[in-house]
């Protein structure tokens, strides 16, 4: 009669696009074998099975925008074992934190026909701007096997294997011809892998979703833009994307102000 | 006097955050919201001052959903703008890759989000533990219209590979073959899928709804078509504006989207169906008749069976056009910017999905106007919410609660896209 105990798997939302909870009913071939190994006891876009913490291991999608979620998240801090963010928008600010670099009151005004009702906060903040964070997956989305990786690390206790070098290592290993030699601007030296160097394989430069490696060199590369013909403009707006509020990205999004 | 007031504060197995609160005052139902809390992320603000070439790119994170649609109406509107058409393989490319959005996202929502509301399960795990072999079987349907995406796109969410005037790089013949062999086995899921949810309990619930959808002269519309109702409406799509609007209204801070002097409208499966059931193969519509409906179907309810025609209509189509594929000449019809604004209106899974986008010489956005699905059908949601509730009233409030979730699950709302939407006063029990 006693079931064995299964660790109590919780997945948050805070302002995203769903694209990445949506990884977790996206494991086609992995989610049932998933939903036996843990028990699912908050996924409120799965289940109307909704259980009250402490939660073993807590996946947290979304950015904090709101006054109302930078209290939410703390409760869920509180109730979590492991806390680990999923996405751009969790671990960085997504793409709406670019109302950081603009007025956020024109920005209401530019969508909202009545202004006073719509209540924000001035910039879109990462999880870790709020609450500690145990572990932090990239990626705008992010990629679904390593999704299951760092399900099944914390729940066996160790440490992720998520690799933090460049795209331009993964496009090697491809063996994908480069694209910026064949002159097509490209963010791949400076982003983080995870995403497996798609855009490259379909001709096309790196846009960064997966946001900025361990140390990277944007100045240089900026330089090596500004050599193929980008203008400042493209640049600001390359390194001002889905990871804008990323400090490597969102400093040399500055050095490019016209 | 007696006066019940029901909350669900959060509701589940829908995309984004939102919560009903629904008013009883002896024996009537006096209010019946759907109130959504999504914070907005201000999409139509932050992409005035970027590109033309990023759009797809930023419009894609509007939903994880429904990327595709979001990128479809982008590089339409902005080819509309600049004076380009994209026809041959090109186009069917673009008709393909909505095929694999229709599929995922329509068999996640009829078995893994919809289907458990009719058997009385909290979700398709337990679900799973009784009608195994279907769950398994709608997930590598869902897993086919997945690789479609990736085939296509690169990756499933937020794909990679869309471009104003076609692709980054077309397919090959080679990439798409195993793809076809999955569709195959995806249309025989889908068939049995209609069978299946054609036998679940529906209430006997019928609402007269203006239907809105494109309709194409020889196409089931995804990508091309003029605006059309059943109740007169035919325009093209640049006049979305003269006769539908959105209001800020008081109660709810959402933008609620109306036909001009006459009120609600539906858009979606129920309103694609109905105004465009003559262009369904021959296939489709005899599962169609087999399963219980005719040409028009007025009960919300029933919107999973007609979901479930799709998914046979969308792996059939991409079957199709997989069979009649030549890789193009070029991956994209060059594209040069102009001063000008464009309009771009597809089909989304959950409805049409109207962009405006202005622009200026070197193909900057000066101003944009995006209107998705679920904010223009959330009048259309709360007077169901208010005709199915008043129907249980004699039930006790957890009925009520079930049945009106339910009624909104009917929609498959998308709370995330609908970057209008927000909630003005929270109600917590």
């Amino acid at each position: 009669m006693s079931e064995r105990r299964r660790p109590r798997l919780a997945v948050w939302k805070f302002a995203s696009c769903d694209g990445c909870q949506l990884s977790l009913l996206d494991c086609e071939d992995e989610f049932l074998t998933l939903a036996d190994a843990v028990q699912i006891a908050n996924f409120p876009e799965a289940t109307s099975t909704v259980e009250d913490g402490p939660y073993d291991l807590s996946l947290v999608e979304g950015s904090i925008t709101t006054a109302h979620d930078a209290e939410r998240i703390r409760k869920v801090r509180r109730q979590s074992k492991h806390l680990v963010t999923i996405g751009a928008c969790a671990t960085a600010g997504g793409i709406q934190a670019l109302r950081n670099f603009a007025d956020v009151n024109d920005f209401i005004a530019a969508v909202y026909a009545s202004p006073q009702y719509i209540r924000t906060l001035a910039t879109s903040s990462p999880i870790s701007a709020h609450v500690p964070v145990d572990f932090e997956l990239h990626g705008c989305p992010i990629n679904k096997a390593q999704l299951i990786e760092v399900i099944s690390a914390f729940l066996a206790g160790r440490k992720p294997a998520i690799a933090a070098h460049s795209v331009c290592i993964d496009c090697k290993r491809n063996g994908t011809v480069c694209v910026m030699v064949q002159g097509t601007p490209c963010l791949g030296p400076v982003t983080h892998a995870g995403c497996g160097a798609i855009c490259p394989s379909y001709r096309r430069g790196c846009y960064g979703c997966y946001g900025p490696m361990e140390g990277p060199n944007t100045a240089a590369l900026a330089r090596e833009w500004r050599a193929l013909g980008a203008a400042p403009r493209d640049l600001q707006r390359a390194f001002r994307s889905f990871y804008a509020a990323a400090e490597a990205f969102s400093a040399e999004s500055e050095a490019h102000d016209e | 006097m007696t006066n019940r007031t029901i909350l669900v504060d959060y509701l589940t197995r829908v995309e984004g955050e939102s919560a009903l609160d629904l008013r009883i005052s002896d024996g009537r139902v006096t209010s019946a919201r759907l109130n959504v809390f999504e914070p907005p992320r201000f999409f139509e603000a932050l992409l005035r001052g970027r590109g033309y070439a990023e759009t797809p790119d930023i419009v894609a994170r509007i939903c994880g959903i429904c990327p595709i649609a979001y990128q479809m109406s982008a590089v339409h509107a902005i080819e509309n703008a600049f004076g380009v058409t994209v026809e041959g393989q090109l186009r069917a490319l673009r008709r393909l890759i909505y095929c694999g959005e229709w599929i995922e996202s329509h068999a996640l929502h009829v078995v893994m989000l919809h289907a458990p509301d009719y058997l009385g399960f909290p979700d398709a795990i337990q679900m799973a533990r009784e009608h195994g072999d279907l769950v398994r079987s709608a997930l590598a349907l869902k897993k086919t219209g997945n690789e479609l995406m990736r085939v296509l796109g690169g990756r499933e969410i937020h794909p990679v590979n869309v471009k104003a005037g076609g692709f980054y790089r077309p397919p090959t013949r080679a990439e798409l073959a195993p793809v076809a062999e999955n569709l195959a086995r995806a249309r025989e899921t889908a068939v049995r899928l209609v069978r299946w949810v054609a036998t679940f309990p529906f209430p006997q619930f019928e609402r007269d709804y203006e239907f809105v959808a494109l309709r194409h002269p020889g196409e089931y519309p995804f990508n091309e078509g003029r605006l059309v109702s059943n109740r007169g409406i035919d325009i093209d799509i640049s006049d979305y504006e003269t006769h539908f609007e959105e209001r800020h209204v008081a109660h709810s801070t959402a933008l609620h989207s109306s036909i001009k002097q006459r009120g609600a409208y539906l858009v979606g499966p129920l309103a694609r169906y109905a105004l465009n059931f003559d262009r369904l193969p021959e296939s489709v519509q005899g599962l169609a008749r087999e399963a219980g409906l005719g040409p028009v179907c007025r009960n919300p309810f029933q919107s999973i069976i007609v979901r479930s025609l799709e998914l046979v209509y969308a792996c059939e189509e991409a079957l199709r056009l997989i069979g009649a594929y030549e890789p193009p000449a070029i991956a994209a019809v060059p594209v040069v910017p102009r001063a000008g604004t464009g309009f771009g209106c597809t089909e989304a899974p959950r409805g049409i999905c109207w962009h405006r986008y202005q622009f200026d010489a070197t193909g900057t956005i000066s101003s944009v106007r995006i209107v998705p699905p679920t904010s223009q059908n959330q009048p259309s949601i709360e007077a169901d919410l208010a005709a199915a509730a008043t129907s249980v009233l004699d039930q006790p409030d957890e009925v009520i609660r079930h049945h009106c979730e339910q009624t909104i699950r009917n929609y498959d709302p998308c709370i995330s896209c609908s970057t209008h939407f927000l909630k003005l006063s929270v109600h917590r029990t």
